[in-house]
C-alpha cells in the first residue's frame, strides 16, 4: 500500500464520517418570535411529522407568491400529511415591523420567526430568497429548493408525500 | 515514511470506528459566482472593461458538531464587477470563525456579525448585492443569565474590503423579557433593552483635541398586547468630529436619534405606523474615511422597499446626518366570496412615507456656531415622499393580477448630492400592471407593464438652467417598461425585458435597455445566463445605496447550496 492510496483512504473515511445532505441537522441558532422571545431553531417540533422551512421577506415578490399559493391549500396539506410550515422572515429593521401586519392580514396560519441580521440564513447556506427546506420527522433536512416559480408548490407536496409514505 | 503510513492507517481505522459510533459532524455551505462581460456602448455610456470579463465569487463552509461550529468564506474578485468597490481585489479568506455554546454561554472567536437593538448605534452585516460586509473580527460572548435575561459583550475591528478599519469597538447589550424573567402570565408582554458601544481611534490632530474614545448608547422598549405592538428606541452618541484642520469644519455636537413604531393586526387587517428622527448620527469605523464600507451603524430608510424596477428608479437613501421621517402601511384583505373580494379574496396595500430635513440642518457646535434643530420638523426641505396603493387579486385558477399606482417626489439634487438646480425635484406617477397566466400544468406566463410619468416640481429650486425643464441638466422624463416571463416548473425560466426612456428631453437619448435572460434551477442549484444593457442608476438596500454604472454585456450567475 503506497502513501497515495493511504491518503485517499484516509480522506474517503473522513468524508464518509462527516455527513452531508442525507442527514443534515438544523444549526444551533436563535431566531425571534413575533412577540419578541428568543427561539432556538433546533427546537422546531411537529410530533414526528414533516416540517417545511421557507425563507422569505415582505419585499420579495416570489416569496409572497409561494406562501400565498400554499396558504390556499395549507389546510388540505395538513389534513393529508400533517405537515407544518415555518416561514422565516429575513426582513431587517427596515421592514421587520411589516411582518406581523402582512402575515395576519394575509390569513396565513404558518409559524413565523424573524431572522433580522440573517444569522440563520447564513448558517443554512441561503444566499437568496425564497429558499425552501423540507425536514423529516426527526428534524433532518431531506430536500431543498431555491427560488419559486408557479407550480413549484406541487413538487414540494410530492416531496412531502414521499416522506410520509417512507415512514 | 513508515511512521507516516502507520499514522495514517491508525487514524483511518480509528476514524472508521469512531464514525460508526458517533458522527464527526457536518459540513454545509453555499457557493455563488457572478460573472459579467463589459462591452462598450457609447449611446448609454457603458464602458468596456480592460479585462473583458469581471468576476465575483465566494464559497461559504460551515462545520457543525453539536454545540460547536466553525466556518470560513473564500472570496474571489478577479477583478470585481464594475458596480463593486475596486478595493475588493484578489482572493482571500476574509471570514473565518469558531463558536461553541455550553450552559447558556456562547463564545465566538474570529469573525461575527452583530446588531445592537435596531442597529441605530451599531450593526455589522453582509449585503452582497451592495458589496457591504463590515463583519467584526475579535471575540464575542453571549450569556443567558436567567430565563428571559440575555447579555452579550464583544470586542473587535470591523472589516473593510480585504482589511480592517482603524477603530477598535467594544460593545455590550442587555435585554430582559419581563414576562419570561418573572414567569408572569400577564397578557401584556414587556421587553426592555439597553446597549453600549465605544470606538477607540488614536488622536492624531495637531491642532484640535478630539475624543479618542467615542461612545454611543441606546435604550429600547417593546410592548405587546394582543394584536398591538409598540417598539421605541432612543440613541445617543457623544461628539465625534472628523479630523479637520480648520476651525469652521470642526463639529463637536453630539448625535441622537429616536424611532417609534406601532403596529396592529388581526385576521384580514393590519397596519404599521412609524416615525424617526435622526440628528448627527453618522458613525464610522474610521472617523476620517468616507464611503459605505466604513459605516458601522444602520439607520433604515422609512420608505417601502420596491421590487418593481420603475418604482425603484428613484430610491430614497437614509440621511444619517439628519432627517425626520414618517411612514404608514395599511394591509387589508377583502374577504373571499364577497362581491368586491371575488372568489379568492382581494388584497389592498397602502403605503405613505415622507422624509424631510431637520430645521436649519443637523446639530452643529463649535466656538462660532451652536445649532440645535427643533424636535419636530415636518415643514423643512423635502427629501422624498411617496404614496403607493397596491391591489392584488386572483381572478380564477389561471389568472392572477397585481396593480399599483404610486406617486413619488424625489429631491434629486439633494439625494444624489448635486448642486441645487442641476436636476431639481422630480415628481413621478407610476402605474404597474402585473398579470400571470397559468398556461398548463407547470407552465406559466407573466407580463409586467410599467409606466413612469415624470414632471419637474419648479417651486422647490430656482429654475434658470438652459434646458426646457428649467434645470442645468436635461430631464430624463418618462420611462416605460415591459417584461415577459415564461416559466416551466420546477426547472426553467425565460425573461425578456425592455426599459425605454420614452420621454427624454434629448430626443437622441430616448434609448431602449433590452435584457434577455434564461435560467435553470434544480433543487439547490441555480444557473442563469443573461445578455443586455443596464441603465446607470442607484441601487439601494435598507437605505444604503450604491451607484451602478451603465453596462452592456453577457452575464452568468451560478448559485448552489449544500
Amino acid at each position: 500500500m503506497n502513501k497515495k492510496t493511504l491518503f485517499s483512504l484516509f480522506f474517503a473515511t473522513l468524508v464518509a464520517s462527516i455527513s452531508f445532505a442525507q442527514n443534515r441537522t438544523l444549526p444551533n441558532i436563535q431566531v425571534k418570535t413575533l412577540d419578541g422571545s428568543n427561539f432556538n431553531i433546533t427546537q422546531l417540533e411537529n410530533n414526528g411529522k414533516p416540517i417545511v422551512i421557507s425563507f422569505w421577506a415582505t419585499w420579495c415578490k416570489p416569496c409572497k407568491k409561494e406562501l400565498n399559493t400554499i396558504a390556499e391549500v395549507y389546510e388540505e396539506w395538513q389534513d393529508e400529511t400533517g405537515v407544518k410550515l415555518v416561514a422565516i422572515s429575513i426582513d431587517d429593521t427596515r421592514s421587520m415591523s411589516r411582518v406581523a401586519p402582512y402575515v395576519n392580514s394575509s390569513d396565513w396560519d404558518y409559524e413565523i420567526y424573524l431572522d433580522p441580521n440573517s444569522d440563520l440564513k447564513r448558517a443554512m447556506g441561503v444566499s437568496t430568497v425564497p429558499h425552501t427546506f423540507l425536514l423529516n420527522g426527526r428534524n433532518k433536512i431531506v430536500w431543498q429548493h431555491k427560488g419559486y416559480i408557479d407550480g413549484d408548490e406541487m413538487k414540494l407536496l410530492e416531496a412531502i408525500r414521499e416522506l410520509v409514505l417512507e415512514k | 515514511m513508515k511512521k507516516i503510513i502507520f499514522l495514517i492507517s491508525a487514524l483511518s481505522i480509528s476514524l472508521l470506528g469512531f464514525s460508526q459510533e458517533n458522527s464527526l459532524g457536518e459540513i454545509h455551505g453555499d457557493f455563488n459566482l457572478n460573472l459579467q462581460s463589459y462591452q462598450e456602448d457609447s449611446a448609454i455610456g457603458a464602458q468596456a472593461a480592460d479585462e473583458i470579463i469581471l468576476n465575483n465569487a465566494y464559497l461559504n463552509l460551515n462545520y457543525t458538531k453539536g454545540n460547536f461550529a466553525a466556518g470560513l468564506r473564500y472570496e474571489s474578485y478577479l477583478n470585481a464587477l464594475a458596480d463593486y468597490d475596486p478595493e475588493f481585489r484578489g482572493n482571500g479568506i476574509p471570514y473565518r470563525y469558531a463558536t461553541y455554546s455550553i450552559d447558556g454561554l456562547e463564545i465566538t472567536a474570529g469573525n461575527y456579525y452583530e446588531q445592537l437593538g435596531s442597529g441605530l448605534i451599531f450593526r455589522t452585516y453582509e449585503e452582497k448585492g451592495l458589496g457591504i460586509d463590515n463583519a467584526m473580527d475579535g471575540v464575542r460572548l453571549k450569556y443567558n443569565l436567567y430565563t428571559g435575561i440575555n447579555l452579550k459583550t464583544f470586542i473587535g475591528k470591523s472589516r473593510t474590503h480585504f482589511t480592517y478599519a482603524d477603530g477598535i469597538f467594544r460593545g455590550a447589550d442587555a435585554e430582559i423579557n419581563i414576562n419570561e424573567a418573572f414567569d408572569s402570565e400577564s397578557k401584556t408582554k414587556v421587553i426592555l433593552g439597553g446597549s453600549f458601544i465605544s470606538r477607540y481611534q488614536e488622536r492624531i490632530n495637531p491642532i484640535f483635541k478630539i475624543p479618542q474614545n467615542v461612545s454611543a448608547y441606546a435604550g429600547r422598549l417593546n410592548l405587546i398586547f394582543g394584536g398591538w405592538s409598540y417598539y421605541g428606541e432612543y440613541a445617543y452618541k457623544i461628539n465625534d468630529p472628523a479630523n479637520a484642520l480648520s476651525e469652521s469644519a470642526m463639529n463637536y455636537a453630539s448625535g441622537n436619534a429616536f424611532t417609534q413604531n406601532i403596529t396592529f393586526s388581526k385576521r384580514g387587517f393590519g397596519f404599521s405606523a412609524e416615525i424617526h428622527r435622526i440628528d448627527n448620527m453618522t458613525f464610522k469605523s474610521d472617523r476620517d474615511k468616507d464611503g459605505k464600507a466604513y459605516l458601522i451603524n444602520y439607520i433604515p430608510t422609512l420608505t417601502k422597499p420596491h421590487a418593481y424596477s420603475l418604482l425603484a428608479l428613484y430610491p430614497c437613501a437614509t440621511q444619517s446626518d439628519g432627517e425626520f421621517g414618517a411612514q404608514l402601511d395599511i394591509f387589508y384583505k377583502i374577504k373571499k366570496g364577497t362581491k368586491l373580494g371575488g372568489k379568492y379574496g382581494t388584497k389592498l396595500t397602502l403605503n405613505y412615507s415622507r422624509i424631510n430635513g431637520l430645521n436649519g440642518g443637523s446639530s452643529f457646535l463649535n466656538d462660532n456656531t451652536n445649532h440645535v434643530p427643533s424636535l419636530i420638523s415636518i415643514k423643512e426641505e423635502l427629501y422624498f415622499e411617496e404614496i403607493n396603493i397596491e391591489i392584488n387579486r386572483k381572478i380564477n385558477k389561471k389568472v392572477q393580477t397585481n396593480f399599483i399606482i404610486a406617486n413619488q417626489t424625489y429631491n434629486r439634487d439633494f439625494l444624489e448630492g448635486h448642486v441645487p438646480g442641476d436636476y431639481g425635484v422630480l415628481n413621478s406617477t407610476i402605474f404597474i400592471t402585473d398579470l400571470s397566466y397559468k398556461v398548463k400544468k407547470g407552465h406559466s406566463a407573466r407580463i409586467e407593464l410599467q409606466l413612469l410619468k415624470s414632471k419637474q416640481l419648479k417651486d422647490y429650486t430656482p429654475h434658470t438652467g438652459s434646458y426646457e425643464n428649467g434645470m442645468e441638466e436635461p430631464a430624463e422624463g418618462d420611462w416605460g417598461m415591459m417584461l415577459l416571463e415564461y416559466t416551466i416548473s420546477p426547472n426553467w425560466f425565460f425573461t425578456v425585458q425592455d426599459m425605454y426612456n420614452l420621454g427624454n428631453e434629448i430626443v437622441d437619448d430616448r434609448l431602449h435597455y433590452i435584457n434577455l435572460s434564461a435560467g435553470y434551477i434544480k433543487g439547490a442549484n441555480r444557473f442563469e445566463i443573461g445578455y443586455g444593457k443596464k441603465r446607470e442608476g442607484i441601487f439601494c438596500v435598507g437605505g444604503v445605496c450604491k451607484l451602478v454604472p451603465s453596462s452592456n454585456g453577457f452575464s452568468l450567475s451560478i448559485s448552489s447550496s449544500f
